[in-house]
């Protein structure tokens, strides 16, 4: 199971600003291990978010984004103690959803 | 509007580009890396992956673990059973139950050793983390450590053991040997050092120490870890061509301690982020 994202969500004048942080390897397929050997790649490939259940935002992602990925966005709306709630779904079809309360 | 932390490379290849670009003017050309460097620093600040070490670290701290199915609550850091608020601050110190100098790496086996039950080689097992494991020790340092952002750094020497190991420490720093006949003090002696882009704090002055001291541990994005004050210490043995500095030892110990002491003063603001 993969580590808890770490999730902050604020108004900022008439919109909401998010920033999250990711717990995952990213691993683009192109590296070799020490024996030689591809390391296969596996990466989030999409994430999700979700403002009271409804989505804000649909991110498509590839093998170039960094390890132990940060992702800052606004959205227009949204009030303090709102729900926010992420999902990733990685190439290995592992998934992890975490909420986060707007402050 | 999306903003997406990709991968080093291109900051890097950047970098170097520039270097290459005013390659003849050698001074300028390096003046200008660094401002770039420190501007790369400061975009990554936000959004630090350490912070995922710490909650790790944090979730870990309250886990009962160990042959006693104990938590590390109860771990006394030098400011009584369970403080852990700015406890770093104070570290190396003498501790009169192990009657030693102990760093904070030290403490903590010593805590799982005597709540949880590990035998102290368990404790002392793989400190730093690689590509395909993560140390518990590294997540245990960094939430340590974050609880003292913001408190200056205050080492004591009131203990003669303590004195003692800041001497000790002090003779580390500036013992030269090894295949290349370095010390310590050949790299970190002298303002304007570098290796390759990256300037190298100057040891013996007391800015350089305390910032050198003060943004430990740090995710280094190049190795995608935190790694901690204990690993830079390694690394730098490494580079050196020194035999490897055992983990906990009292060299290990003395070296922070020299270290450590020097910063005081300083806010302590870590962990960091370092390219």
């Amino acid at each position: 199971m993969a580590d808890p994202m770490k999730i902050r969500a604020n108004v900022v004048g008439d919109s909401t600003e998010v920033k999250v942080l990711m717990s995952h390897e990213m691993e683009t397929g192109q590296r070799k291990d020490a024996q030689g050997k591809t390391i296969p790649a596996w990466f989030i490939q999409n994430v999700t978010v979700a403002h009271n259940g409804k989505p804000v935002l649909n991110a498509q992602w590839g093998p170039a984004i960094a390890k132990n990925p940060f992702l800052s966005f606004k959205f227009k709306g949204g009030a303090k103690g709102d729900k926010i709630e992420i999902t990733w779904v990685d190439s290995r079809g592992e998934k992890r959803t975490d909420e986060a309360v707007i402050a | 509007m999306m903003r997406v932390r990709r991968g080093v490379a291109p900051v890097a290849a950047f970098v170097l580009a520039l270097v290459s670009a005013f390659g003849a003017p050698a001074v300028p050309a390096q003046g200008n890396a660094v401002d770039e460097i420190a501007k790369y620093r400061a975009a990554l600040q936000d959004g630090n992956p350490a912070e995922l070490w710490e909650a790790r670290g944090a979730d870990l701290w309250k886990q009962k673990r160990g042959p006693k199915t104990a938590s590390l609550e109860q771990c006394d850091l030098g400011l009584g059973p369970g403080v852990v608020k700015g406890a770093y601050a104070r570290l190396p110190r003498y501790f009169a139950d192990a009657d030693r100098v102990m760093d904070l790496e030290t403490r903590i086996v010593w805590c799982m050793v005597t709540l949880q039950g590990f035998s102290e080689a368990d404790a002392k097992k793989g400190p730093f983390g690689g590509p395909d494991r993560k140390a518990d020790m590294e997540a245990y340092v960094a939430y340590v450590t974050s609880e003292s952002r913001g408190v200056k750094m205050n080492v004591a020497l009131d203990h003669p053991k303590e004195r003692e190991a800041y001497r000790l420490g002090e003779k580390m720093f500036y013992f030269r040997g090894g295949t290349h006949d370095f010390a310590c003090a050949t790299c970190h002696g002298e303002d304007g050092k570098r290796i390759r882009l990256q300037d190298l704090p100057n040891l013996t002055q007391t800015a350089g120490a305390q910032k050198a001291y003060t943004t430990w541990p740090a995710y280094r994005v190049s190795q995608g870890e935190l790694r901690s004050f204990q690993w830079r210490l390694n690394d730098c043995f490494r580079q050196q061509r020194f035999p490897e500095l055992v983990f906990a030892s009292d060299a290990s110990i003395a070296l922070t301690m020299f270290l450590a002491r020097n910063a005081n003063g300083a806010a302590f603001d870590a962990p960091a982020i370092k390219r």
